[in-house]
Parts: structure tokens; sequence; C-alpha cells
């Protein structure tokens, strides 16, 4: 045992030492405003910057001192410290005094004004007064694509933007160039930045050089912003997110911390996937009649639904991108026996097994930490960073885990960045990959499996048979086949901390079954439950497996046999749930359809069409891959009719003398008492009645303007703020928006006093990368299983067939974010299938421009596309491409040449 | 067949012809030359090479004077050490005014070689690199020369001299960085990438080049291995006049009579070497002072010539060492002037990793050439002054800022009054840009 004392000293305030960690990080979590730029808490420390200088004695005799830099000094029982004294205060003075010898004094016309950490730290430190007098260096800008502007004059040379982008996200395309302070950081030439996560660029530099392109394109003051906690409708991760809204439309989107689920990071198709809610072809009213069209007031809209249902059998359709409120309301509206859940057969069976695996499973449910915090992991059929990027992001640190153990081993700090990296080299904690095409991760893992999806899950009933010798082994599986999986499995019982990663992915219940088997096995293996993550497509896919229904296969079945009066499809279009065919016959025999969406009216013709309310514009609770329900609050009060969809339908509800309640919180109570499962959205955040100080939240920032400005063009008179009945926040600027201790759910705005950026998130946490101080937002609701008395599925057979496979892509599969223009210039090219250069050259299709696909039901002529990563059995095509239709996936095709090519 | 040859009183210098055209590998072996490798490989065990190196004092020519012996033993040894080692030569010579290594290496590559392979033996390393100044073309081609004949008579490569110790020697010129002098922007810069100093720890010799331990040695530092092998501790201790072994090669440049280098003994006086070896200052000249380690010294002045030039009586003197080249300043020179310059170069220099460097070196500069043109004003040396302050040792990353920035604070010291002189009474009003 060592005798130093079991504190640090600060400012002759002692606090409790932790040698494992740095004085920044604890200065911080002490509430001391110790000003920062090149640390980052999940970057770590590289003393760069030199602003956190803080004076440090050898002991208590010691007057002098010297400046060290408080993120590259660990707090050692008896360290002293001053942040007062006279030389560390001129030090970090100086600091930005330099920094500002090149920043140009642009603050006014900056996009980052008002939201920029150099301005709170020239603030905090107190310079002021501008010595130099000598010309400042420029630069030149480059056009760095559709969502991130660039401009470097302002850059204080941090390197943070190249440490993330390179060395986090694993981006290879931005670097630092030239030397001195002629640093230059951008690409090799002007380009769209390839990283999927290039927009956390904007939060990550401390200044003004890359800001949020669309929202500068359309820009408001953030404190002119009117905010609330939001939850990301782009895939299952459930990102938290804090848009920002003026003037009617969604500016922009900024990351919103949740520790559980994104940290500090976005991907970009949850940072610029809104658009789709400021579209101006939105329906703003409801429309009535099918060739013409024409507006109803609400009023009128409500009546007609109602007496349409009055006249019975009236079937809904809910959605996976619907709330659950909404899909509860068209439930409870219509009767359990006539809601669908709006998902083919194949789609359910997958949500229920991934419910399945999650709640009953012998498994403890990753979080985003625990996916980071994993020594060893086994993918199976995720291509993560197009299906859950997020995830892929998390997978991606998780390989650096050896790293950390190494740099602990030599006495390193893990925060040390520069020497942790150093130690680790090329080694990486174990990776093991298997999916049809290449993946952003292949070149982290130790190897990767190609192979189509029922080989993939051959292999997860190898590793299974590994673990478990009573799990079956796969039929005739090749020697290879067999010691890989022996080498995964041994690889997870060495492991401290193993990650499965399963999902959707392939659209395959075979791999889903081999997750299962491989979970069961490692705790049969061990009595340990191993981390699963699944990544699941759409932002309540989990949820709606929880309210359960009956599948649109069926409704077709009842269609067919009897018909259907009236069809209620709730936010979902048919056409990426079913073939061409089916959805062509289900309508036809389809008396009215009612659609009650966001999306503009290219869906099939409706008889009467209500216009929802995005996740931006209506409130309500999504389920999350995890099993985490989560609240997403309204932004703003819409000006056209569009409402939450369970709004129109409770008060068609009232019209047909039906009770659903008039506010969400009645619906969310009475979804919770018909599912036992979902009890905790309760929870989930605060109730409308909730109150801080007797006030409700605002949603308008303390510094909000114009409120009496904004509508004068129409109305002299200042408009009353809109009341909201289904959260606690108003839409106003009256209140209490600081309170540290709050829920984490009821934060609109992440600021407090000296601190104006996103970075004031420090003042919230518990500790440094921590939960909020007022619990992480959402509750999680399934937390796998003790039961392993669940029998092992029995591996598929070997096929030497060709089997169509999904190819996901980041921009492009996701129905929502597809709508926004700046994510269409990065999207797919659009639809084509691919194949494996082999199997072209086998059927004899390597140099036809189209081919022919052909199965039960399904005829489609594409372009072909050769890849070489790609699975020789696999047939690849890509998800969610508009006009290729549903139920594509896991089928037995043939292909050939056009019937022009082969005339 | 071991010749006996006597102990040289100059041994860096002792076979480099007086037209500079080196020994090629007989006639360095016949010269005496790898010797001491012989005697090393086969006679001695690595612990015992480095405790000779320890006995005989010999510290890092680089500038930073770290005993070499030390070094070396921080290198871990024994069956748990990593397998893979490396030695590299620190001859990326960009300090200004100084122009050792170079004369080493054009004149005696061999005796270099024969040095890494020594070193290379006590610390384990099999591979072992040259991280040359991209600028000394004729010392690259005499060292690829030097290599290949001495790969060719098995002194390098595999098995050397049947003694069953691999070392590999490699060349790998520079592209141009001073900063690269730096050991670990030198490591950086090897392994491809950028020249930016690393955090320590851990250090080079337990985690360098590609993580692996590395020792990372000056070339004179190498070019003296040999010798003490060969002729012994005492030998070596013998040829300095003071408490620092050996022999140090002396430089001088400025405005003297016979600029050059010199290897005299350690600890010569800088009276001695300017005065005496370089002849003096030019007709009419007088000494204003001089940087008596490279550029990145403190400035003495005349009342410190009788200093002896080692390491402890130059750092009581309040300079350093340094490369031990001396840089003179004549009184008909500008001192802004040639601080100036020096900062340019300096700010130039900087690698651009942190702030005070970065943005306080090229201020500096700026100021310096406002005060050179006669812009100075009130308030501009004490920002100077202040500018030492802050880019002082432990305010930035490495040691570059703090090496810049020691001839603005010895200068600010030594001569003030002329400075001040240099400073208007009054700025005019009109010039001051605020807020541009």
């Amino acid at each position: 045992m060592s005798d130093k004392p079991a504190y640090i000293v600060i400012d002759g305030t002692k606090h409790p030492a932790d040698p494992s960690r740095n004085l920044l990080e604890i200065a911080l979590e002490l509430g001391y405003d110790l000003p920062y730029f090149c640390w980052h808490p999940e970057l770590g420390s590289v003393g760069a910057c030199r602003q956190c200088a803080v004076t440090q004695y050898a002991d208590d005799q010691d007057e002098r001192g010297r400046i060290v830099m408080a993120c590259m000094t660990p707090c050692q029982g008896g360290a002293r410290f001053s942040l007062d004294d006279a030389q560390s205060a001129e030090m970090r003075r100086s600091v930005i005094e330099f920094l500002m010898t090149n920043h140009p004094h642009d603050c006014p016309v900056c996009e980052e004004g008002g939201n920029c950490h150099l301005q709170d730290m020239t603030q905090m430190t107190g310079h002021s007064y501008r010595r130099y007098r000598h010309t400042k260096r420029t630069h030149r800008n480059q056009d760095l694509g559709p969502l991130v502007a660039h401009e470097m004059n302002r850059c204080i040379a941090c390197y943070r933007c190249v440490r993330y982008y390179r060395d986090y996200a694993g981006g290879h395309d931005l670097e630092v160039f030239g030397a001195h302070n002629h640093v230059y950081f951008g690409r090799a030439q002007d380009g769209i930045l390839e990283s999927p996560f290039a927009g956390n660029l904007v939060e990550v530099c401390p200044t003004g050089v890359f800001t949020d392109k669309p929202y500068g394109d359309s820009y408001t003051r953030k404190w002119d912003l009117q905010q609330a906690p939001s939850v990301c409708a782009h895939c299952a991760v459930g990102c938290n997110l804090m848009p920002g809204e003026r003037y009617g439309r969604i500016k922009r989107v900024e990351n919103r911390y949740h520790e559980a689920i994104n940290g500090y990071f976005l991907c970009d198709r949850g940072r610029y996937g809104y658009a789709y809610t400021n579209d101006p072809q939105r329906p703003r009213h409801a429309l009535s009649g099918r060739a013409e069209a024409k507006a109803l007031e609400p009023r009128a809209a409500l009546q007609q639904l109602a007496d349409w249902i009055a006249e019975g059998d009236a079937i809904g359709v809910g959605s996976p991108r619907a709330s659950l409120e909404s899909n509860h309301a068209l439930r409870a509206l219509l009767g359990a026996e006539q809601f669908y859940r709006g998902e083919s057969r194949g789609t359910c069976a997958l949500d229920d097994l991934a419910l399945e695996l999650l709640r009953d499973a012998p498994v403890q449910v990753a979080t985003l930490r625990d996916i980071e915090n994993a020594d060893s992991a086994l993918v199976l059929g995720e291509d993560l960073l197009n299906t859950a990027p997020r995830l892929e992001l998390a997978l991606r640190q998780m390989t650096r885990n050896l790293g950390f153990e190494l740099a602990r081993q030599a006495h390193v700090p893990t925060w040390q960045d520069q020497s942790v990296r150093l130690l680790a080299q090329q080694q990486r904690s174990a990776l093991f990959i298997a999916t049809p095409a290449t993946t952003s991760l292949d070149a982290m893992a130790q190897w990767h499996w190609r192979s189509h999806p029922d080989g993939i899950a051959r292999l997860g009933h190898a590793v299974a048979h590994a673990l478990d010798p009573a799990a079956p082994p796969p039929a005739s599986g090749q020697r290879e086949l067999m010691s890989r999986a022996g080498e995964i499995a041994d690889t997870l019982l060495a492991a401290k901390r193993p990650l499965l990663v399963s999902g959707h992915a392939c659209q395959s219940l075979a791999v889903l079954h081999a997750t299962a088997a491989v979970a069961r096995a490692y705790h049969r293996a061990t009595g340990r439950r191993l981390h699963l993550a699944l990544a699941l497509p759409e932002a309540n896919t989990l949820g709606t497996a929880m309210l359960g229904g009956a599948t649109l296969d069926e409704l077709c079945h009842r269609a067919d046999a009897a018909g259907i009066r009236t069809l209620i499809v709730l936010e979902n279009d048919l056409r990426r749930r079913l073939p061409d065919a089916q959805l062509r016959q289900l309508l036809e025999r389809t008396e009215r359809l009612v659609v009650i969406d966001h999306l503009p009216p290219d869906t099939p013709d409706a008889d009467l069409l209500l216009p929802a309310a995005t996740v931006f514009e209506a409130t309500g609770s999504f389920v999350n891959h995890a099993g985490r329900v989560q609240r997403f609050v309204q932004t703003f009060s819409p000006e056209g009719d569009q409402r939450a969809s369970w709004c129109w339908l409770q008060h068609t509800a009232r019209l047909l003398d039906r009770d659903l309640g008039l506010d969400l919180d009645a619906l969310t109570k009475d979804c919770a008492s018909t599912h036992p499962l979902l009890s905790g959205m309760l929870q989930a955040a605060p109730a409308a009645d909730f109150r801080l100080g007797g006030a409700r939240i605002p949603r308008q920032p303390h510094r909000y303007s114009g409120r009496t400005a904004m509508q004068a063009h129409r109305d002299i008179h200042e408009i009353q703020p809109t009341k909201d009945p289904d959260s606690a926040f108003s839409f106003s600027m009256e209140g209490v928006t600081t309170t540290m201790d709050k829920p984490a759910s009821a934060v609109p705005l992440v600021w407090f006093p000296r601190w104006n950026s996103p970075q004031a998130i420090n003042k919230f946490q518990s500790e440094i990368g921590g939960p909020w101080r007022g619990g992480n937002p959402g509750i999680p609701l399934l937390h796998g299983g003790t039961d392993d008395h669940g029998d092992y599925a029995e591996p598929p057979a070997p096929s030497s067939g060709l089997q169509t496979v999904p190819l996901w892509h980041v921009f492009g599969s996701e129905e929502l974010s597809n709508r926004s223009p700046a994510l269409r210039e990065r999207g797919l090219a659009g639809a084509c299938v691919a194949l494996h250069p082999d199997t072209a050259d086998r059927l004899g299709l390597a140099s036809e421009p189209l081919v022919q696909l052909e199965a039960p039901h399904l005829s489609l002529i594409l372009p072909l596309q050769l890849r070489a990563d790609l699975d020789p059995q696999s047939v690849g095509l890509p998800a969610g491409v508009e006009g290729l239709g549903g139920g594509l996936f896991g089928l037995a095709v043939t292909l050939r040449p056009t019937p022009e090519a082969q005339a | 067949m071991s010749q006996k040859f006597s102990p040289p009183d100059k041994p860096l210098t002792d076979r480099i012809r007086p037209d500079h055209a080196p020994f090629d590998v007989a006639e360095y072996e016949r010269a005496g030359g790898y010797q001491a490798l012989r005697k090393a490989l086969r006679t001695m065990g690595p612990e015992e090479v480095i405790g000779m190196v320890k006995d005989a004092g010999l510290r890092g020519r680089g500038g930073a004077g770290f005993p070499t012996g030390v070094k070396w033993g921080m290198v871990p040894h024994g069956a748990d050490a990593p397998a893979q080692k490396y030695l590299i030569a620190n001859g990326d010579e960009m300090e200004p005014g100084t122009f050792k290594d170079r004369l080493l290496l054009e004149g005696d590559p061999h005796q270099f070689i024969e040095g890494m392979v020594i070193a290379a033996y006590a610390i384990g390393a099999s591979v072992g690199y040259l991280f040359l100044r991209g600028e000394y073309v004729l010392a690259a081609q005499r060292c690829q020369q030097a290599i290949a004949e001495a790969r060719q008579r098995g002194l390098l490569g595999r098995n050397i001299k049947g003694t069953g110790f691999d070392f590999e020697l490699h060349l790998h010129t520079s592209a141009g960085r001073y900063i690269c002098g730096e050991e670990t922007a030198l490591i950086n810069s090897l392994e491809g990438k950028r020249a930016v100093p690393r955090a320590k720890p851990p250090f080079p010799t337990v985690a360098g080049l590609f993580g692996r331990p590395t020792v990372v040695n000056n070339v004179e530092t190498i070019c003296n291995v040999p010798h003490i092998i060969q002729f012994g501790v005492d030998w070596y201790k013998n040829l300095s006049r003071t408490a620092n072994g050996g022999t140090k090669l002396y430089g001088v440049s400025g405005k003297v009579t016979h600029p050059g280098a010199w290897e005299l003994p350690m600890g010569t006086t800088a009276r001695e070497i300017i005065e005496g070896h370089a002849g003096g200052l030019r007709a009419g000249l007088r000494l204003r002072g001089f940087l008596p380690g490279g550029a990145s010294t403190d400035f003495l002045t005349a009342e410190h010539l009788d200093t002896p030039m080692d390491y402890d009586a130059i750092a009581q003197a309040g300079s350093r060492m340094g490369t031990g080249t001396i840089i003179v300043l004549d009184d008909q020179t500008s001192l802004v002037g040639a601080l100036r310059n020096l900062e340019h170069f300096f700010a130039q220099e900087s690698c651009g990793w942190c702030t005070p460097c970065r943005d306080g070196l090229p201020w500096t500069e700026k100021l310096l050439a406002e005060i050179e043109a006669g812009r100075g004003q009130p308030g501009d040396l004490e920002l100077l002054a202040q500018q030492t302050r802050l880019l002082g040792p432990g305010r930035t990353f490495c040691a570059h800022a703090p090496g810049a920035m020691e001839p603005v604070q010895s200068a600010l010291k030594h001569f003030r009054a002329e400075l001040d002189a240099l400073i208007p009474d009054t700025a005019p009003a009109a010039s001051r840009k605020v807020g541009s």
C-alpha cells in the first residue's frame, strides 16, 4: 500500500484523488471552469493546445510551482494544484491571445457565434485587448460537399478534427497539411467528406472552421432556436437529438448526449435527415377524394373518418416508423382483431425473434458503452455502417481495448491518447465479422468471413457447437468453417467482456437463430451472459413487435377472402412492405383507403389523407434496438393542420363516443396498462403536469429574440403561445432552463452560464462521459433472460443456389432521410443487381448491362453491377431504394440476360 | 592478428584526411578500424559494453548531454524484452551554425558504422537507421558506399564476423524539418508520419520506432564509442580537461578569420576556440557575444570567454553547451537583425502542434522585424520578455520554443540598453491598428 494521501488539493480545497484520471476531467467534474481545446472526453488528452495550464506545487513549501497541463497530469494523491494563481491565469490568457493572433474577428457573421467554445474560453480567460499588430495568416477554403462548410481562417489548430475524423471515426480523407502556423486541416483536394460521421466535425471543432452547411444556408442564431429533446427516427438505435426550429422550419439537429446510446456523436443520416419535415410538398391539410383531391377542414375530415369507421369493418395498418402511441391509438380505436402491424410475415417473424432474444435469451442487452468496452466481438451478418451507423462507430472503438490494456500494463494512463496508440500499434481486440459483402470494419477485424445468410448462420451454429457440444453442428461443415468457428469460440471464452452483434441486415431468420444459438451456448458453457446488440431497421421496430398484431400477409388473405371496406394506413408506405403485385391486389380489394402520414401524397391514392406530424411536430415514444423506450418531444407547433397521428385518432374516437383521452399522457397510460411489457413508458419522460419552480419548461432560450415581431407581418398583436397538453414544455421563454439535476429528458437546451457551446454538457453529467446528473433519458424495458431452456434451432443445410440479399446504404436505404436533398447527394446511385464477377461469368452475364431477375411473383430488369467483394452465392439488391418494391430478400432467384439481349 | 595502435589524441578526426576523402573499408581496417567491433562482439557482453560507455562518462553530443550509457541501460534487456529493438543515429543536423556531424560522416563513415554496430550490440538492436539531413548529399553518398562495403565484408548484416550478431543498417535521408532533431519527432518522421514530437512517457527506450524499444543517439556520440571500447575508459577520460570525458568537435561560425570545426579536448575554453583556432574576429570587428552551442542557446559575452566549453561550466555561465558549435556575433552586425533571422528560422520550423510555439514564435519574429525596421513601440521589449517566459520550458509541448527563445531572452539580459535604443520614445498613434 502506498502512503500517499487519498486526496488532491486545488487552491486549498481537498478533493478525492484518482491517479487513473487527469486533472482536467476531475476539475471540470468538480465544477471548475478550466478552459481547454484539444482535449475531448472521447478523444483523450494530447497536450497540444496548452490551454488548460495550471500550477502544480511540489509540496507544501513550494510557493513557485510549475506550469503543467491539467489534461496531461494524473490526479495522484497528495498533488497540489492552483487554478487561481497569477502565473497559470496569465498562461491561459496568453494561449488565447496566441490563438487570436490569427483568428479572424468575424463572430458577427460566423455560424458558430453564440455556440462557440472559443468565444466561451476567450471570455473565461479574460483576454480582451489585442496587442498583436501584425498581419494574420489566411487560407483557402475547400468545398467539402453538401453537409459541412469549411472556413480555415478561423482555425486554432487544436487537431481535434483530424483526431476525431481519422483516429476515432476511421476516415481517411481529412488530413493536416503543412507546418508551423500554416497547418491546414482539410482534404488533399476539394470534394465530399467521405465519412458518414463527418457531421460531428461541426460539434468537435471548437470554433467555426467546420460548420453545418444546410443550417448555414438557412441560418438562425442558437439563442433564437426553439428546442426540445428529440429522438432520431432514421434507424432503431434511437440516438438522442436536439433539433432547433424557427419560422416553422427545423434549422439544424445537434447531438443530445446519451451515455447508453449515442454519447457525443451522431451519424450524418441522423444529423441531416430532418429535411423531410421542411418539405414544402408535404400535406398540410386533410385531403379527400382520389383523382380530384380537395382540402378539408380538420373537423370535416375527422367526421368523415368517424362515419366510415362507424360503418364497421374498418381495418388499421400500423407502422414501425410511427410512435407507440399512434400505433396503440389505432389498435385501441379499431380493436385488436382489426389491427395489423404494417409489416410482412417475414419481417414480423424477424422482429418477433429479435424481441424474444432480447427479452428471454440468456444475454445482457448491450448499451453503447458495453459495445465500446467489449474485448472481443462476433458480428453475424451486420454491415453496421449501413444499417445502424452509430453502432459501427462504437464497435470501431471496441477494437482499441487491447491497446488500453497494454497501456495499463505499461503504466501509461488510458486517456493519454498518443501514447496508447503508440503502444498499441496495429494490435487490436479480436473482432470477427461474417457478412455477405465487405464492411467498413473488415480492416479492423481479426478476419472476416464472406458468405450468404445461410452460410453466416452455419458459422454461428458452428461457433455454438464449439462452445457447447450439445448444440447441433452445421451438417457437412467444411474443415475451414469448423476451425474458424473454434477460433471464435476460444476467443469468446477467453474474453472478459464478449459481445455478439447481429440483426436484420440479412433479412434472415436463420442468422437470428444462429445468434440465439451462440448466446445460449456461451451461457451453457460459462454460466455467464454475453452482451448482445441487434441492429434493427426502423425507429420503432421493437415497439411495434411489443404491441403485436397480425401481419400484412394475413391482411392480404383477409382482403382476398372478404374484401376490405375501410383501410386506415398509419405512417406506412406499403410499397416498401409488399411486392407490387400483392399490394395492387390488396388495394383492388379495398373500398376506401385512409392514409395518415406526413409524407407527400405520392403514396397510393387515398380517399382521405390526414396530415400527420413528424417527430419534430408531435410528442410520442419509440422503443429503440436495445429495448429502451424513449420520449421525443414536439419541437415546434406547425402552422398547418398536421398533428400527431394519435391525436387524429383520439379526436376520431371522441366522435364515435369512445374515450382515448385528449392528450398524450392518457394514451401512454392506456398503452402501458394494455401492454405490461411497455409499462416503463410512463417513466420515459416527465408527464405533462411536471413543473420546475412552478412553471413549465421553456422550449425557447432565455435570450430568444423577435417573439413580438416574428408574426408582425400577419398580425401586429403578439400571438398567444400555443398550449402543449402533451408534455411539460411550453412554447415560450418563461421558466427555468438550467437546473442540472432535473431529468435529462426535461432539458431543452444544454446551456450553462459561461458555457454557450455544446461543451456545456460537462456541467450536466454526473461524471465526464457518464450519465446525466438526472439519469439517462428513457427506460430500458428488456434485460435479456435467465431462461436457457430454449432449444437450439437446426442449422441450415448447405445450399448451392442463388439467394437475394439486401445491400444497405447509410444514405439511401432509409425512407425519411432519403428525402433530405443534402443526403441524396451522398446516396445510392439507384436500383441495380450486384453479382460476384465469377457468378456473372458462370451465368454468362458478365458483359450484360442489364439482367432479368426472376422468382415466383417477381420479375425485374435491372442494371448489373459486378462486385468482387460480394459472396458468390448472393444476389445483392439495394435495400430501401424506391421503385423496387417490398418482399425482395431471401428469395431463390434465377438470372438471365434480358429478352432483348437474347434476341 | 590484432595489431596494436597507439591511442590517438583526437580519435574522432584521426583518420580524416585533409581533403576529407574518406577511407574505404580496407584503408579503414588497415588504420586500425573495426578492431573495437571485433573486441566488443567477440570478447565482451552487451552489459560490459554499456558499463564501459557509462564509466567513460560519454554524454550525448546532440545538445542535451544525456549520459549515453544510462540511456542504453534503460532499454529492456533479458528474456522478457521485446525481440525487436532499434538503434537510430540522429544525423539531421539542422541547428544553425552546426556542421560537425557532416564532417564525421563525410570524412570517416566507417568510424560511424563501427560505432553503430557496437551500440546496436550493446542494446540488442538488429536494425538501425541513419536519419540524415536531406541536404547532406555527399554524406549520404559516402555513407551508402561505406554501408555497402561493410556489408560485403561481413561487418553488417547477418552473423557479423561470425559472432552470431545480426545488424542491418539503413540510410534514411530526411525531408528536411528542424524538429526531426527532436528524437520522437524524428521517429514519427521515420515511420512516415508527421514530424511532431510524442508525449512522454513512454520514452523511446521503451516504446520508440513502431512502438519498439529504440535508442536515438547523435552521430558524434556514436563515433566516440569504438574508441572507448578500443582504448579504454581511463584513456578516454584523460582526453578531457574536465570531468566530462573525451574530446569534442567544436566549431565557430560568424565573422571570424578562420571559421571551421576542430576536435579538441572537452573543456577547451571559448577563448582558445574563438581566438586561437578560429583566429579571432576579422579585422576591425569586436566580439559582442556568442551563442556557445548553436542557434538555440543563450548568448554569452566577452566576460565568459574563459569558460571551459563543457556541459556543466557552460550551464553555470547561463547557457547551454548544445552542439558545441559557436556562433559569433560581432559589433557591426545588427543584433536585432540577427535575432529576427534566428526567430524566422525557428518560427518556420515549428511543427505547429502546440499553441505557444506555433503562434508565439511568428509573433516574436514579427515584433523583432518591426523593431529592426524602426517601427518598434514602447512595450515591445516587455512583450518580448513576456514571450520568453510564455514560450519557456514546461509551457510548450517540446523543447523547440524554449530553445528558440534562448537567444532572445539572453539578448534582453545582456544587451537591453542597445535594444531599448531601438524603440522610439512614442509610437505615432496613427500607425496603431486595433482590431484588424
